[in-house]
């Protein structure tokens, strides 16, 4: 019954005619798009405003625009330290991430041992276990764990760079291994033989022959590993427990009082934050979606 | 001298070749030194969150002079605890929401973009935004949207509903913050998924004269099964470990308690509570392994 009017708006060729299914397709994303952009746009408009006139006049007047708040939350916020923090944690740990995950699975995907299966397996599966539920142990174990002076104020890995950098990679690995080397076993064999003849010691296959070969992966992870680590909040909080040492991402509560918030400067301050992930974003939009699918459909 | 006796043989076309020594130790380093990375910060703490859990260990003192208590602190969970079931609670309607409301809309989006196929990139670029963006971050940015006084959502309906702090409600305002990003998330899944999938099945199944929402549901979906897994998965598992979010609106109390939130407690807050806190952490854990294996299961499929 139904099948047959279906049938015909499939077959009226939905490449070029405007058809109402179409047009209500359309009006229905166009709709969404605009929804989610809401609550950005919104922050965006507030970041931009006097509180006095916003307090005064209500969020849906107009007017009162001004560049203080921006001003104000970088200062107050101490945001020049704390974007530096972000880049002492996050770009040693995505190097070393990406390093550390090209070692095992070039020998993953080289080599075929008997524990190849259950290596990955086990790298994999780390990525995805709750980070609260490895907190008490890594808690302990890092309260314990003396390092010298010149690595850490605090003379242990608690509440130290290095501690939450390795956090962050020992996390990260396994996503980056599994991607990685199921992009090394689509590299034609034959490379490798070649090389063999030549004399190449393995070092040298890895480093000089099978890692340029990976750049288009390698970019896609690397974008995807700066955001994430970049976003990290939660091994930041509890690990570094002074402000100082905090990660721009987990400095925002500073700017909202115990007892009064300045939504205005709070919205400067989260325009900021997003700023460098959303830059991302936009400049390397084709390397962003190629790592996140690449993890979720075999590349 | 056979070659069987080599431990890794390097496949170049079934032939096995003899490594030089130098060459071996290169493998074996370069194996050893992220595994031990990965093993010391995710699977040791794994295993030692669940051996602590059957312990009472005061965390200071040398933990062999710790006292075995069986399953005290998981009696105690379920017992005594008075966040524990509103957590459970919490995290159970979290997987919900998201799995019934936000993983749908996620879909419906990307069967439509995919439909489209031009002209779609500013509906793509405005719902992926939220993606991008950290969790705590997205606290914050709904903050602006839900705050009593100074709130757009309250402005514009002219209430003046607490809807991050008020007990009763505060649990879905967090929700929808999360669906903000959610959807975005599935949608860029699925978008890759439904690429993946043949023409010439769509093709087939129009001429047998089936409809497209029935080609959808009996062929296309099917097909799409390892990514409908892996976004099954992730929404699951992210639901299991939601932290952020409730942390930065207040610490994961008053209508807000999740299981993360409460294991953090107990190791950050003001009483050290290891034995307890890892007894919470193990029930995580728990849950967490059988979707780990239901993944690996899907995603390995073909490397054996």
């Amino acid at each position: 019954m139904s099948t047959a009017t279906a049938t015909a708006t499939v077959t009226a060729n939905p490449r070029r005619a405007w058809t109402k299914g179409r047009i209500a397709t359309h009006v229905f994303l166009a709709f969404m798009a605009l929804l989610w952009l809401i609550p950005l746009l919104y922050a965006v408009m507030a970041s931009l405003r006097d509180y006095q006139f916003t307090a005064q006049f209500g969020y849906l007047s107009f007017g009162g625009f001004t560049l203080d708040n921006y001003v104000k939350a970088w200062t107050t916020g101490e945001f020049a330290r704390k974007f530096l923090n972000s880049a002492i944690i996050t770009i040693p740990a995505v190097i070393l991430t990406l390093f550390l995950a090209s070692l095992v699975a070039f020998v993953l995907a080289r080599f075929s041992w008997k524990f190849n299966i259950v290596m990955l397996g086990a790298f994999t599966a780390g990525n995805l276990l709750p980070p609260q539920a490895l907190l008490i142990p890594v808690f302990k174990m890092f309260q314990n764990i003396e390092v010298p002076f010149w690595l850490s104020e605090s003379g242990t890995l608690l509440n130290s760079y290095v501690g939450l950098i390795l956090v962050n990679v020992g996390f990260q690995v396994g996503f980056c291994t599994f991607v990685l080397s199921n992009y090394m076993k689509a590299l034609p064999k034959e490379i490798y033989e070649a090389a063999m003849v030549d004399g190449a010691s393995i070092w040298q296959q890895y480093w000089k022959l099978t890692l340029p070969l990976c750049r288009p992966s390698l970019a896609a992870l690397a974008t995807l590993q700066i955001t994430w680590i970049y976003n990290e909040f939660f091994w930041a909080t509890v690990l570094l427990q002074s402000g100082e040492k905090f990660p721009i991402t987990s400095s925002l509560t500073n700017l909202s009082g115990a007892f009064f918030t300045d939504n205005n400067l709070v919205a400067a301050g989260a325009v900021m934050i997003a700023l460098p992930t959303i830059i991302i974003y936009f400049a390397l939009q084709k390397h962003f979606v190629a790592g996140l699918t690449l993890g979720a459909t075999k590349g | 001298m056979t070659t069987t006796t080599t431990k890794a043989a390097v496949t170049g076309r079934g032939r096995r070749i003899r490594m030089s020594t130098r060459d071996r130790v290169t493998v074996v380093l370069m194996v050893l030194i992220p595994t031990s990375v990965v093993a010391t910060l995710v699977w040791l703490p794994a295993i030692a969150t669940i051996v602590f859990s059957f312990f009472d260990w005061d965390g200071f003192g040398p933990f062999a002079e710790a006292k075995f208590v069986g399953t005290r602190w998981y009696v105690d969970a379920a017992t005594i605890y008075p966040a524990f079931w509103p957590a459970i609670r919490n995290n159970v309607v979290w997987l919900l929401v998201l799995f019934f409301i936000a993983t749908p809309i996620g879909l419906l989006v990307a069967v439509l973009l995919d439909r489209e196929t031009s002209h779609t990139k500013f509906y793509q670029t405005s719902l992926y935004l939220p993606v991008v963006l950290s969790m705590a971050l997205i606290g914050f940015i709904w903050q602006l949207m839900f705050s009593r006084d100074q709130g757009l959502l309250n402005a514009v309906l002219g209430t003046s509903i607490d809807w991050y702090g008020d007990p009763s409600i505060n649990l879905y305002s967090a929700l929808i913050a999360t669906s903000w990003r959610h959807v975005g998330y599935v949608m860029l899944l699925y978008l890759a998924g439904l690429k993946g999938v043949d023409l010439a099945l769509k093709e087939a199944a129009r001429i047998d004269g089936a409809s497209e929402v029935q080609t959808f549901f009996h062929v296309v979906f099917p097909v799409m099964f390892p990514i409908n897994v892996v976004v099954l998965v992730i929404t699951f598992i992210d639901s299991l470990r939601a932290f952020d979010l409730v942390w930065v609106i207040n610490r994961g109390r008053n209508g807000l308690e999740l299981l993360a939130t409460e294991v953090t407690r107990n190791i950050v807050g003001e009483a050290q509570r290891i034995g307890f806190g890892s007894a919470l952490a193990t029930i995580m854990l728990v849950i967490s392994t059988v979707f780990i294996i239901i993944y690996l299961r899907i995603v390995m499929k073909g490397d054996q």
